[in-house]
Parts: structure tokens; C-alpha cells; sequence
């Protein structure tokens, strides 16, 4: 069950897909930046690449942009072959980070500025050039330049120029990373809310984990130059089909076990059945690694006949804010602590403190097991 | 839409090059040209002469090199020449760290007055500093006893040129400590402060330490400066030889190619040497800073900055005396005996001597190096950093147009001689014609305007090419429309720099002109020769005065440029 759900699956089921990548590779040197890529992308579908810095989710965008050029490997955009395609004959708008506006240009000529190419008369770009301005929020600041206004203003004007010709594809290079905290949950859900308007497919690269599960259809998790899963956001929470994407996304528990088969393992001197489905059997003896959220644990009527009831110390607490997080030693499981979560009510009503004992049973439903060192 | 037999091979797949962008890559190839006809042919040539065996084949290339090189008179100008070199630099570089210490680190007045009256120098050929000297300590100087109770035996030799070379490479050598000194991280002070650190301790253990690599690459650049110049030895050096003089004595006066070409590698060595201790210094001096750095504003010291006040006031009289003898001795009418001020020098040793000509080549010579230098600079470091393809010609074009800053111009001026003059080369029409000097001088200052070019592009964000091609926008669009009007006030700078050394150089083109196409700096050289020190000086304060003007003028035009298209850098929110 750990197998990955290949992204090939997907690309077979039909040439419905607007992007599809076929065996992305890229080298430089002896490097391997990128290996062996298959993806594929829906018409209208918001997708995210996410990985740690150096995984290659922003090389694979730049190829898809045409600013780099694969080693080897085929893509097609709307049923055409762009693999050689140098980036002025293919079809897509980009936002970067810095987002690149022209600083001499007034706001309307840089919104402007693939449409005057176009052969365009100045009537007709003006209104379209306020239209865009309206969309992304910013009606009437045409006149401006680039450096009176913020960040979120300026990546804001960078979408509406990456959007000003209407191009099929809409790729953005991290346009977040530079904003403030809270700019940047309001610009993300903009943006999401746009692209579901405009209906454009669009591919977002971050690395901000909570970004991208809260705005895409569909998250590509890379590592290393590798996809190491392609599912929804909620597949790729609860669901993790790698020990790097259940590190890498959320918070986890990681517990050394030992299998006893039939989806039983022994934690401590813990017996615990995983739900059929949650991951392969293992033969008896093996040792694995039980992966297991904060939130997948029952802290209220906890059943005294629960098989995975436990009973713990609280060690330490970390505040978050509406959510905290309990390190608690817990009984039969020695040098392993939980980190479980609390919401701040929960805190109260359960009266968990440092020192406390609490009592809660773990989900066994939830509970993901891959094979040890496979992290 | 692409063809079928596009399946996946083995080779690495190659994008298809847009018809614009290889009107990109043509360009760099004709820098890549440029480069090879203006710098790199001209100096394999000097090599080739250099080793160049006789005829009779009695000896090999190589050991009539050997010889040359170990005969006792070259040996003695190689041994002056470094022995000077150094002495300078041993002067030049502490006055000069004190003085940007002063500049930078205190709170004196008249900082602004200060650092335009030591740029001084920069404005006339350096040899102008040499003239002034023989008019305050020559034969008859108005300050010959002063020098002679000083113990030396007169001007002229080695105390001349040490004296007259600190002048000149002040204001370089000052540029430098300057820039170095500026580049101070407030925020290590303060930690300092906080520990309680001693003010002196702070010196040796932040300010010396941050500003060693400024202080490396002063010293190397003040040598370099002072071992391949050749006007001040060839004014004030009388019998004493350095290697630029031997190097002229041979071309010009024996008309011994083959050993001039040997001696001009042997100022080529140190050259080089230093040019690649300085770009290793370089790398790492940008590496230490971070853009985090706190900016370094010093704070009000009573005593300090009066002590600093008076050694700027001491070192910037010095150079108004030197510069001001220089002027004063041009209009007297006959020095030492009539001191009356007259234009007698201005018009009976320029005009009636018919060297208005030679200011007028001048003039043309610095306006085209001006143009045509900045427009080539500009585009050669545009296509380095901004377009894609022709990897192969990147790094040759990044090191050919480093190489000029480590050649001296007497060397690349002897190298034209044998590649423009060869007989069997077709652009030997051009030799002892303007625009061969022009080409001489645009390669001559290459490296600075590239540089100053490199880094103004640098600064502008990498990804407007990428928008402009996902835009469809063709890249010499947003070349014309945003790159170049950012970089206008850089392209002012950089043509400014461009004209004023096409006004003050002599180095290279000593060896180049014709009656037809002599120039204004060239002149000052007879002029002394011939014993005319008086039209020699009055030449050489019209060089300054024209540079001055046309200092303030690019000044105007730069005002101008700023007001009508960089008014996006700071507008009115």
C-alpha cells in the first residue's frame, strides 16, 4: 500500500491533459537536477510544486517557461510539442517573486506592455489595461510608477500583466515568498480566487506547505529532483506516501515499531492494528516507523476498554495560539514522547499542564507505517 | 506542429533559437571579434616579435630573448623600476588611507571641497605634475634651494619621479581607500562599543581588517600605475631609466622592434601579476559584504576632526600648488625673469606652432571614444549579462574584456604598431588614422567602463527578459524601452570617463600618430623635448581646462537626464 499512486495513471486515462511532462530530466554536470519527470495537468486545474529549497520544483518550472531546456523529456501544452520551443513562441503568462516590474514604466505600460506588441491601437489597450487593473484590485493606479507602491500592489500588477494577454498557462515562480505574513494569506486566496474566475491552468511553485494546501486542486511534492507525490491536498495530509512528504507537510509523530503481521505492530509494549488499506503488511520482525499526526489522538470519553487508550506525562507544552502543542511521555512507550495537540479549550477542560497526567487513545485509522530508514 | 520524428535521444535536447535571439548572438560575436582585432591579435604579436629569431638563424627566438633580458642596462631599468614603483606606493597608500579615513570616518568640514580638488590630477596627463616640479625645483624653479638643502642633488632622476608620481596616483590610489572605507558595517562598531572595546583596538581589529582588501588592491594598482607610466620619467627622469622610457628609446629612437617588444612583456609581468592578485581581492571583497550591512555614519570628535581637518588642508595645498604652478607658469611670459601673466605660450608656442590641429584631434579623438566607447561598452556587457545562448564565447568575451586593465599602453600602443602596421594585413589602412586611435583608446579603457557597465546591469532584475519573452516582446524592445533608459546615467558616467582619458592618455597612442593625427597630450611630450616647457605647460592646463569644462557639462547633462527619465526612482507618492 505504500506504493505511490504514479502520476502516469493519470496521463493514460486520456490526452484530455492540457500540460503533460514526459520524462523531465536535467542535468547539469554530474548534478541530476531533475529526474525522470511525469506529470500531468488538467485544463483549469491550480497546481502546486512544493519541496524543500534545491529540490528542482523551480528548474522543472522554468523548463515548463522555456528559460531552461531539459536534458531529455517531451512537453506538450494543449496537444503541441513546446519541448524546443524557445519562451516567446509558447503560451504562458509568469509572476516571479521579485516581481520583475519594469521600474520605469508607469503601472498601465507595464500591465500594458505585451499588448502594445500585439499590434494593438492605444484604444484599445487603455480600456483593457483598466479592466485588468480592476481585476486584480487596483482600479485607477495606472499612472503610477512600480516604487510608490507595496509589495502585495507590485506582485499584484506583475499578476495582471502576466495576465494581460491571456495566456493559457499561468506560472508563478514563489510570488508570495517576498510579502509580509499577512499580505500574503490575502494575496494567495486573491489569486485563487482569480484563477477559479479566469478559469486559466495555473502552476505555483512554493515551499510554504500551509500556501500550498490551502490554494491548490493538486500538490506535487518533490525532493531530491524526484516527484515523491502527486494527490489533493487532503490525500497529500492524510496520506502521505513517502516519510518525506509526511516530514515535509504538517506536523508528525514518528514512533520505531515492530511488525507482527496481519497490520499489527508493537511500540513499547504497545500492540497496535493499523486499518486495512493505511499501508502495506509487513512480514513479522521487520522494524518500521509508525508516522501519526498530532491531531490523530481522542482526548475526550476515552473508553477504559480502548485498545489504544494510553496514559502519559505532560513534559513540556509549546503555545501556538488557538492550538498547543503537549510533549508527553507516555506509559509502555519509553524515550519515545508524543507531541499531541490541544486546541487552547481543550487545554482547559483536560486540564493538561506541565507535569500533568493525561489520558487520550491514539487513532489507529490514521496511523501510516513505512519501512524503517526509509526516511 | 513539431515534427514526428521528434522522439528523445541521447544528446541533450537544444531549444530552437528565435530568430531575435540570434541577432543577440551575432552581436556577441562581433564583441568577441572586436576584442580579438582590438586586444588579443595585437598582443600575441608582441610575443611573436619578442621570440622572434634572426634571420641569419645564429641563435633561437628564445635564447635572443634570454639575452636581451640579461644585458646589465635593462637590468638597471628594471631594477629603478621596481625600486620606484615600490617607494610610491609606500608613500602614496598611507597618505592616501588617511586622508579617505579623514573623508570618511570624521566629521571635518568641507569634505566635498576636499575630494573634488584631489581629483584634480585626474584632469590633465599625469606628466603635467612632472612640468609643475621642474618650474618649483628644476634649474630654475622658484624653490631649487628649498630642494637642494634637502640634500638632494636636483630634480631630475629618481626624487622627481617618486615626488611627481604620489601626485599623480593620489586620487586613484584615494578612489580606491575610499570606496573601501565606505563599505563599513555600523553594526560591528556598535558591537564593539557595547564590549567596551578601546578606539585603537577598534582600528586594528574592524576598520584595518574590513578595508585590507581596499588597501591590497590600492597598492597593486598604484605600482601598476607607477611602473608603466612613461610620461613623468620621460619629463623629470633625465639619465635615470625605467622600463617605459627604454621601451620608447627603442621604438621611437633605434627603431629596435624585436627588444622593445621584450621589454614591453617585462612590463606586461607585473601588470598581469598585480591585475590577478586584484580580481582575487575583488571576488573576495564583495563576498564579505552583506546586504544587511548598517551604513557607518561617524559621530562629531572636537580634537580628531580638527587634526583631520588640517592634514586634508596640508596634503590638498600641496596638490593646488602642484596643480596651480602649472597654470601660473603658462601665462608667464618669460620664466623666471618675467613673471608678468600674457598668453605669449598660448599663442606663440600653440597656435603660431600650428598645434591648434593637434587640439582639435584631441577633441575629436575623446568625443568619438566618448560615443562610440560607450555605445560598444554598453552592448558588449548588455549581451554578457542579459541574453542567452553562445555559452562557448561568454567567459572568453568576461576575460578579454578584464585583460585591457592589466596592459599598459605603452605595450598595447607597440602591439598596434605590429599588427595595424604588418604589411600583409588589410586593416594596415587604417594605422596612424583617427579611428585606429580611437580603437586604441576604447581598448585601452575597456575594462573600467565595462565593469562600471556590469554592475549597473547587474543591479537590474535578471527576470525582465524572461517576462519580455513570455510577453512575446522581442529582447531589443525592453533593451530599448527599459534596460537602456535605467542605465542612462551609468552610460553618462562611463562616456565622461571615456572622454577625459582620451584627452589626458599618451601611453598608448605615442606610437601611433601621424603629423596628420597628432595629439594635444602627444604635443606636451615634444613640446618638452624640445625645451618648450613653457607651450608644454600651457598645453597641458588647456587639456585640464577642457576636461573641466566638459566635466561640468556632462554634470548639466546629467541633471537634465535625471530630470526627464529617472523621475521613477524617487516620485511623489
Amino acid at each position: 500500500m505504500t506504493r505511490q499512486p504514479r502520476v502516469s495513471e493519470v496521463s493514460v486515462t486520456g490526452n484530455s491533459a492540457y500540460l503533460d511532462l514526459q520524462g523531465i530530466r536535467k542535468s547539469f554536470g554530474s548534478f541530476t537536477a531533475l529526474d525522470d519527470i511525469d506529470l500531468s495537468i488538467q485544463r483549469g486545474e491550480f497546481v502546486c510544486f512544493l519541496g524543500p529549497s534545491g529540490c528542482g520544483k523551480t528548474t522543472l518550472l522554468r523548463i515548463i517557461a522555456g528559460l531552461e531546456t531539459q536534458t531529455t523529456g517531451r512537453i506538450l501544452q494543449a496537444g503541441r510539442d513546446i519541448s524546443v520551443l524557445p519562451p516567446a513562441q509558447r503560451d504562458y503568462g509568469i509572476m516571479f517573486q521579485s516581481y520583475a516590474l519594469f521600474p520605469n514604466l508607469t503601472v498601465a505600460q507595464n500591465v500594458g506592455y505585451g499588448l502594445v506588441n500585439r499590434k494593438q491601437t492605444h484604444a484599445q489597450i487603455a480600456p483593457r489595461v483598466e479592466e485588468l487593473l480592476t481585476l486584480v484590485g487596483l482600479p485607477g493606479s495606472g499612472g503610477k510608477y512600480p516604487a510608490q507602491m507595496s509589495g502585495g500592489q507590485q506582485q499584484r500588477i506583475a499578476l495582471a500583466r502576466a495576465l494581460a494577454t491571456s495566456p493559457g498557462l499561468l506560472l508563478l515562480d514563489e510570488p508570495l515568498s517576498a510579502l509580509d505574513a499577512i499580505v500574503r494569506v490575502h494575496l494567495r486566496n486573491e489569486i485563487r480566487d482569480l484563477q477559479r474566475k479566469l478559469g486559466v491552468t495555473t502552476v505555483m511553485v512554493t515551499h510554504d506547505q500551509e500556501e500550498a494546501l490551502s490554494v491548490a486542486d493538486r500538490i506535487v511534492v518533490m525532493n531530491h529532483g524526484v516527484i515523491e507525490q502527486v494527490g489533493t491536498p487532503l490525500e497529500v495530509y492524510r496520506e502521505p506516501a513517502s516519510p518525506f512528504v509526511a516530514d515535509f507537510v504538517g506536523k508528525v509523530n514518528r514512533l520505531q515499531a515492530v511488525a507482527e503481521g496481519d497490520h499489527w505492530f508493537r511500540c513499547g509494549s504497545m500492540r497496535l492494528q493499523t486499518a486495512p488499506g493505511h499501508g502495506a503488511d509487513f512480514r513479522p520482525g521487520r522494524e518500521v516507523a509508525l508516522y501519526l499526526r498530532p491531531e490523530d489522538r481522542v482526548v475526550g470519553n476515552v473508553r477504559d476498554d480502548d485498545p489504544m487508550r494510553c496514559a502519559g506525562t505532560v513534559r513540556h507544552i509549546e503555545f501556538l495560539g488557538g492550538n498547543c502543542l503537549a510533549e508527553v511521555d507516555v506509559e509502555g512507550i519509553p524515550g519515545q514522547p508524543l507531541q499531541l495537540q490541544y486546541s487552547l479549550n481543550q487545554m482547559d477542560e483536560f486540564e493538561v499542564r506541565e507535569g500533568a497526567s493525561v489520558r487520550f487513545a491514539l487513532r489507529a485509522d490514521r496511523v501510516r507505517v513505512f519501512p524503517m530508514g526509509a526516511a | 506542429m513539431a515534427p514526428m520524428t521528434a522522439t528523445v535521444v541521447a544528446p541533450p535536447l537544444r531549444q530552437r533559437v528565435h530568430w531575435t535571439d540570434r541577432i543577440g548572438n551575432l552581436m556577441l560575436l562581433g564583441t568577441v571579434m572586436l576584442l580579438g582585432i582590438g586586444l588579443i591579435a595585437p598582443l600575441l604579436l608582441i610575443l611573436s616579435k619578442a621570440l622572434y629569431a634572426p634571420e641569419d638563424g645564429s641563435v633561437s627566438g628564445l635564447s635572443a630573448f634570454g639575452a636581451y633580458l640579461a644585458s646589465p642596462a635593462l637590468l638597471q631599468s628594471l631594477w629603478h623600476s621596481v625600486w620606484v614603483s615600490v617607494l610610491v606606493t609606500l608613500i602614496v597608500v598611507p597618505l592616501a588611507f588617511a586622508f579617505a579615513y579623514a573623508l570618511t570616518r570624521s566629521c571635518m568640514p568641507f569634505k566635498p571641497l576636499f575630494r573634488t580638488i584631489t581629483l584634480l590630477p585626474l584632469l590633465a596627463p599625469s606628466l603635467l605634475s612632472a612640468i609643475s616640479l621642474i618650474y618649483w625645483f628644476g634649474n630654475q624653479g622658484i624653490a631649487k634651494e628649498f630642494w637642494l638643502a634637502l640634500g638632494f642633488s636636483g630634480i631630475y632622476g629618481a626624487p622627481g619621479i617618486v615626488l611627481a608620481e604620489c601626485f599623480a596616483t593620489f586620487p586613484h590610489v584615494l578612489m580606491i581607500l575610499v570606496t573601501a572605507l565606505t563599505l563599513a558595517d555600523a553594526r560591528l562598531y556598535e558591537a564593539a562599543d557595547a564590549l567596551g572595546t578601546s578606539t585603537l583596538r577598534k582600528f586594528f581589529t574592524i576598520t584595518l581588517p574590513g578595508a585590507k582588501y581596499g588597501l591590497i588592491s590600492a597598492a597593486m594598482v598604484c605600482f601598476t600605475l607607477v611602473i608603466t607610466d612613461f610620461g613623468i620619467p620621460k619629463v623629470v627622469g633625465g639619465n635615470f631609466n625605467v622600463l617605459a622610457t627604454d621601451v620608447f628609446k627603442l621604438v621611437i629612437g633605434q627603431q629596435d622592434f624585436q627588444r622593445g617588444a621584450v621589454v614591453a612583456l617585462l612590463l606586461l609581468a607585473p601588470a598581469v601579476l598585480t591585475f590577478g592578485v586584484d580580481y582575487l581581492v575583488q571576488r573576495k571583497q564583495t563576498a564579505t559584504l552583506t546586504a544587511r550591512a548598517v551604513a557607518l555614519v561617524p559621530k562629531p570628535a572636537t580634537s580628531f576632526d580638527a587634526v583631520m581637518t588640517l592634514y586634508c588642508i596640508v596634503i590638498v595645498a600641496l596638490m593646488l600648488a602642484m596643480f596651480f604652478m602649472a597654470v601660473f607658469a603658462s601665462f608667464a611670459t618669460l620664466w623666471p625673469y618675467n613673471l608678468t601673466p600674457s598668453f605669449t605660450h598660448y599663442v606663440s608656442g600653440l597656435v603660431d606652432a600650428e598645434l591648434g590641429g593637434a587640439m582639435l584631434n584631441s577633441l575629436k579623438l575623446a568625443a568619438c571614444t566618448a560615443v562610440i566607447g560607450t555605445v560598444v561598452v554598453f552592448i558588449g556587457a548588455y549581451l554578457l549579462e542579459k541574453t542567452r545562448g553562445f555559452d562557448w564565447a561568454r567567459p572568453l568575451v568576461r576575460l578579454m574584456a578584464m585583460l585591457p586593465m592589466a596592459v599598459p599602453g605603452l605595450v598595447l600602443g607597440l602591439g598596434y604598431i605590429f599588427f595595424f602596421n604588418a604589411p600583409g594585413n588589410p586593416l594596415n589602412v587604417m594605422y596612424q588614422t583617427l579611428p585606429l586611435l580611437v580603437l586604441c583608446t576604447i581598448i585601452h579603457f575597456y575594462t573600467t567602463g565595462h565593469l562600471t557597465m556590469v554592475t549597473a546591469l547587474k543591479s537590474i532584475d535578471a527576470e525582465f527578459e524572461a517576462v519580455s519573452a513570455s510577453l512575446k516582446v522581442p529582447f531589443y524592445k525592453t533593451f530599448w524601452r527599459v534596460t537602456l533608459p535605467i542605465c542612462l546615467p551609468t552610460l553618462l558616467d562611463v562616456s565622461r570617463y571615456f572622454f577625459i582619458n582620451a584627452m589626458t592618455t599618451i601611453s598608448a597612442v605615442v606610437f601611433l600618430y601621424s603629423p596628420d593625427t597628432k595629439l594635444a597630450s602627444v604635443a606636451i611630450l615634444n613640446l618638452d623635448e624640445a625645451g618648450d616647457t613653457g607651450p608644454a605647460a600651457a598645453m597641458a592646463v588647456l587639456i585640464a581646462a577642457t576636461s573641466a569644462v566638459v566635466t561640468l557639462l556632462y554634470m548639466v547633462l546629467g541633471k537634465w537626464v535625471e530630470r526627464r527619465t529617472q523621475r521613477w526612482r524617487n516620485p511623489s507618492r
